[in-house]
């Protein structure tokens, strides 16, 4: 992990109840041996948002990575879904308001406990509302994109690399063969 | 492509395009009638279908809101989308994975082999099963199915070879990669199959059999197909005398219009069919069009579902492939002595990575949960599809609470799982863990009941018109002119993936209407 949550507004004045358009700002950098690593223009990463602070994105950041702890994979891919809720909060009064009472439930300094103090901080809050959301939200964002993808083998999609016919869809030589007459031919040859 | 009138006498109006709805209009003007199908989604081709899992999701699929209740398991986890069906030319043949059972013979007199089951309301099929299978040779034919008529079966995929494997240490013997209506070879104009694992966004290649592009330019190509896309059609509406006499739809700018009809056929799958027929009541028909049983909505059936994931030490891949390609069907017979009636298949499945967390395993969190998904490469799955129970109060209804676009009530889904569906899924879970295990799982995962993909029974065939909302031929006991033409009017589930058998039936009612029509009855 390598992620700093960086204050656009005065730490001193701000109040984090207050949303204010474009207030927070996350980022981070992509570890080296990242398969995107060579793909990408840029290592960094930056995740402009419109709604939280940085302080309550780096809360929200937290949270996520309980909801769906992948120790290895990169903090790009959890912001993709503070991204999302952050867009989502930015389209209402009433959806920055819960958005801002849920975090708040967080209690300072959340981002900051272990894990298993987080876990337990969720599991008072699972059945309601803000909690479900998040975690909606995080299965429908987190595994929906190219680092995800990369990161758990993923291949997406193969209809312009011709399919997997001649790459691999039935390359599993660890068990037998099925036998002609319960499965059938390639079609050439 | 013609546009016929309004107020053109003359017309067959099918609502609807899937497998039921696009292959009567085929079938209809295959024999000279003039044809308007009604398609509430949009219309995508080969080239557009995306192959972004999400994208594709949000490009076929029926996401108009709906409410449901009960105990079922879509309630909690899925409370947004209790079924997951296609809005789109070709329905959901668009996004179906194109397995093709016939149901067994002792399926279609469920009442009479399974007795009297408390809370259930079995009823056998006004059709001989010999009178069936005629028309399901005419389907299989017509769809290019695997294994039958000497279309070869499909390669075994790195997902089939662990369920072989396992399935076969555990004694099973009619185990195989499935009847699929998939081209295997380059058939019909349409290519083969390259295993991409995309059946259920769109099959970029057409080697999977779809209305969109097999039935529905067919019978664009007659000239007496009239399709009318992004058309929603809200009533069906009778004369005095109760025949149907057209319908009235919202056109693609939300404008209201009125369609003369001749005949009316109805293919919206078993929710939106019933809810169509619901929402046409009239003070001829109090409760909803041809509703006079106070069958029209109940005895909704959606089969028993529930993947069954086995997590292994190597890796399988089980992305790539045909999706669906493999089926145990041993459990496919009625045995009580498994402490339940009727049976299931258990099929090979799997889900790409954006969609198993939102179907596959849609309750958990935290490390149990993301500890399944770090062994994605790793994971084989398997689908069971059992039969369900008809229950009357599984029912569609009228939602009281949400309103659609138009202000119309969206559908509500009830639906308390039978206890016989209780203990075939936890028979057929136990076999499909059983079977990864044989051959090594380290770890196996069930899902909970996913959303709905086969809707059935809500309009029944009966012979009694006090039982059922329809004869043995689709048509309405009390609308002489109004037909259902999809799996609304299955009497019961069965195990068998429905599509075969909805077109095996349209198959069989479109010659009934041609003969019909010929003989001046309609």
């Amino acid at each position: 992990m390598n992620t700093r949550a960086t204050h656009s507004d005065s730490p001193q004045n701000a109040d984090r109840r207050t949303f204010v358009r474009g207030v927070g700002v996350l980022s981070g950098v992509i570890a080296l041996g990242h398969p995107l690593a060579a793909l990408l223009p840029s290592r960094a990463w930056a995740v402009e948002l419109r709604v939280l602070s940085s302080v309550d994105a780096a809360a929200l950041l937290a949270m996520i990575r309980t909801v769906a702890p992948h120790d290895t994979l990169d903090d790009a891919a959890y912001a993709l879904v503070v991204n999302a809720i952050d867009a989502d909060a930015a389209g209402s009064t009433a959806a920055r308001a819960d958005l801002a009472a849920g975090i708040a439930s967080l209690g300072a300094g959340f981002a900051r406990m272990p894990e298993a103090a987080r876990v337990v901080h969720l599991k008072a809050i699972e059945s309601g509302a803000f909690f479900q959301a998040v975690r909606v939200k995080t299965l429908m964002v987190l595994y929906s994109n190219p680092i995800a993808w990369a990161h758990f083998g993923y291949e997406g999609e193969a209809f312009s690399k011709g399919g997997y016919l001649v790459r691999g869809f039935n390359d599993l030589k660890w068990l037998p063969d099925v036998p002609p007459a319960d499965s059938g031919p390639m079609p050439f040859g | 492509m013609p546009r016929f009138e309004l107020n053109d006498p003359d017309l067959v109006v099918i609502v609807g395009s899937g497998a039921g709805g696009g292959t009567m209009a085929n079938e209809l003007t295959r024999r000279g009638l003039k044809v308007v199908l009604f398609e509430a989604g949009k219309r995508q081709s080969l080239a557009t279908f995306s192959q972004n899992p999400g994208e594709a999701f949000g490009q076929l699929t029926w996401l108009e809101p709906r409410t449901q209740s009960g105990t079922w398991d879509p309630v909690k986890t899925s409370p947004t989308l209790p079924a997951w069906h296609c809005r789109t030319v070709g329905g959901t043949t668009v996004h179906w994975t194109a397995a093709t059972p016939r149901l067994q013979p002792y399926e279609v007199r469920a009442r009479s082999v399974y007795g009297d089951i408390p809370g259930a309301s079995l009823a056998d099929w006004p059709i001989d099963y010999a009178e069936l299978k005629r028309w399901y040779q005419a389907a299989e034919m017509r769809l290019g199915v695997t294994r039958r008529n000497g279309n070869p079966g499909m390669p075994a995929s790195n997902n089939f070879k662990v369920m072989y494997a396992g399935a076969r240490r555990l004694g099973y013997k009619r185990v195989h990669t499935n009847y699929l209506a998939i081209n295997s070879r380059a058939r019909d104009g349409r290519g083969l199959c390259i295993q991409q694992g995309f059946c259920a966004q769109g099959c970029k290649t057409g080697a999977k059999w779809s209305t969109l592009y097999t039935e529905i330019p067919r019978a664009e190509a007659s000239g007496k197909l009239d399709l009318r896309s992004e058309c929603f059609v809200t009533r069906i509406e009778h004369d005095d005398a109760g025949r149907a006499t057209g319908v009235v739809y919202r056109d693609s700018a939300g404008v209201e219009q009125r369609q003369r009809a001749r005949i009316v056929c109805v293919a919206g799958n078993a929710i939106e069919t019933a809810r169509l027929l619901l929402l046409s009541e009239s003070g001829r028909f109090k409760g909803g069009l041809a509703n006079g049983s106070d069958q029209v909505g109940r005895n909704y059936c959606h089969h028993v579902l529930s993947f069954v994931f086995g997590i292994f030490d190597q890796p399988v891949s089980f992305w790539r492939g045909a999706v669906l390609a493999g089926v145990v069907e041993d459990e496919n017979i009625h045995d009580p002595r498994r402490g339940f009636a009727g049976g299931y298949h258990l099929e090979l499945a799997m889900l790409d990575l954006p969609t198993l967390p939102l179907i596959g395993l849609p309750y958990g969190w935290g490390r149990d949960f993301s500890s399944v998904i770090d062994n994605y490469r790793n994971m084989a799955g398997m689908l069971m599809n059992g039969e369900d129970m008809p229950r009357p109060d599984n029912r569609i209804t009228l939602s009281a609470s949400r309103k659609d676009a138009y202000g119309l009530p969206v559908a509500h889904i009830h639906c308390d799982p039978h206890a016989n569906d209780v203990a075939m899924r936890a028979h057929a879970i136990g076999q499909g863990r059983k079977i990864y295990e044989a051959v090594g799982a380290k770890r196996t995962v069930v899902s909970p009941m996913t959303p709905a993909t086969h809707q059935m029974g809500t309009a029944r065939m009966s012979h009694d018109p006090g039982q059922g909302v329809t004869n043995a031929y689709g048509r309405a006991h009390e609308v002489p002119n109004l037909f259902i033409s999809d799996g609304s009017v299955q009497t019961t589930a069965g195990a068998a993936n429905p599509t075969l058998t909805i077109v095996a039936l349209v198959l069989r009612q479109a010659e009934h209407i041609g003969r019909e029509v010929a003989v001046g009855r309609l």
